[in-house]
């Protein structure tokens, strides 16, 4: 039976995998779960991939294409906010 | 700026010789290179350079070079033959599919597609292209790239990419930019030539470029201009009609993909009338109401402009260099 995903920890997850995979960053995501990921060039066209496949494969949610749009992607807190509805069965 | 449909009007005569004496100065008096060379593909773009070159230098001194692959579509061939005949020039032929088999582009790319689609064989028919959503306007999607692949019967299948297998198809794909751009500097140093870049200014700035692939070039002359201005410059110099008609393509993947599936993802007309506004910060509800959109369509179309120039940036860097190391003593 697989471990299901933890949900309280969520936006923990988005902001380390953000600062590790698409930053580099050494000193952890510094900005807000609120500033958008896209305005402030954080997220390019990979970035988008690359944090679709990650929803994906860490919390288990199938991502459709027409979901992948700055309501959904633009934010930590939104990232997070979608990724609690899929798993409540939303979306 | 007051803003109008006709914000995207150039007086052609005028920009043309502006851009040859551009061509001039900068080729023959700053690079000291006495001639160009343009590789043309059949499209508008390397069209209207091929021509600007020869009023600038002359038949004489502008070399033209047709880089196939196996990949490109055959009219590709046949427009960039009549489009060097109307010029009083001769192409040369390059087929790069050879060079391209040594860097094992083919295999490469094909194999990164495999990852998506088990049963993708370009041997028996299968082809391939990325592309991205075509709804920026009426769904605001995000640049999501995507494999579509064209099956032998004809019938097409679409599925997300991963991120190993999209660098890894585009990182493939760029090796024909890069085998091109290298062709064109042998014939360019062959002769004391310059190459001559073909990029737009929508390619240019919103990094529809390989970096020193396509965008490997001793000069961009028209990479200020608008794709809609090209058209008028081509109209003006007697571009080919069936070049002037043709649908801007990639002529890159194997299965036929146009320029807006695959990057702009808006007609070029549209693309470009909103671009203009918001370079002259033209107010958002007046550019709606001018073009008939909505506010929310304006909004999201400016967003894409703005993410695509600002997440490209390292496209047009010039490799950093440290400042001088500081001696221990003078």
């Amino acid at each position: 039976m697989n471990t299901p995903p933890d949900t309280k920890t969520i936006e923990p997850q988005i902001r380390q995998f953000i600062a590790s995979n698409i930053l580099y960053s050494t000193e952890g995501f510094t900005y807000t779960d609120e500033t958008s990921l896209l305005r402030e060039g954080i997220i390019d066209s990979l970035g988008v991939v690359e944090l679709v496949e990650f929803v994906q494969t860490r919390f288990g949610v199938k991502v459709d294409q027409q979901e992948v749009i700055p309501d959904n992607f633009d934010s930590v807190a939104r990232l997070a906010a979608y990724v609690r509805k899929k798993l409540a069965g939303g979306g | 700026m007051k803003f109008t449909k006709n914000a995207l009007n150039i007086d052609p005569a005028r920009e043309t010789e502006r851009i040859v004496q551009f061509i001039r100065q900068n080729v023959r008096q700053t690079m000291r290179r006495q001639g160009g060379v343009v590789g043309i593909s059949g499209g508008i773009d390397s069209a209207v350079v091929a021509a600007l070159s020869v009023r600038a230098f002359g038949p004489q001194k502008v070399v033209t070079v047709m880089m196939p692959d196996k990949d490109s579509d055959t009219l590709s061939e046949k427009l960039a033959r009549e489009l060097a005949a109307g010029l009083g020039l001769k192409p040369l032929l390059e087929d790069i599919t050879g060079a391209l088999t040594g860097f094992d582009c083919y295999r490469r790319r094909d194999d990164a597609i495999r990852r998506i689609f088990p049963e993708y064989d370009a041997s028996t028919g299968y082809k391939a292209k990325i592309v991205l959503p075509q709804d920026l306007l009426e769904a605001g999607t995000l640049n999501f790239f995507s494999v579509t692949v064209v099956k032998p019967d004809g019938t097409e299948e679409n599925r997300p990419l991963a991120p190993r297998d999209m660098l890894e198809i585009v990182a493939a794909t760029n090796l024909k930019q890069r085998s091109r751009m290298s062709t064109l500097y042998f014939h360019a140093e062959a002769r004391q030539y310059a190459v001559m870049g073909t990029a737009n200014k929508n390619e240019y700035a919103q990094g529809f470029f390989v970096k020193y692939g396509d965008g490997g070039a001793d000069i961009q002359p028209i990479a200020h201009l608008f794709k809609t201005q090209i058209y008028q410059l081509a109209r003006y110099l007697g571009v080919p009609e069936g070049i002037q008609t043709r649908t801007p393509t990639t002529d890159t993947y194997s299965a036929p993909c146009d320029q807006q599936e695959f990057f702009f993802r808006l007609p070029f007309q549209t693309l470009d009338l909103l671009w203009i506004a918001l370079e002259h910060k033209v107010p958002v509800p007046e550019v709606a109401q001018v073009m008939g959109l909505t506010v929310l369509q304006v909004e999201r179309a400016f967003d894409d402009i703005t993410r695509k120039e600002r997440t490209t940036q390292f496209l047009r860097m010039l490799p950093p260099i440290p400042t001088p190391a500081e001696p221990v003593s003078l």
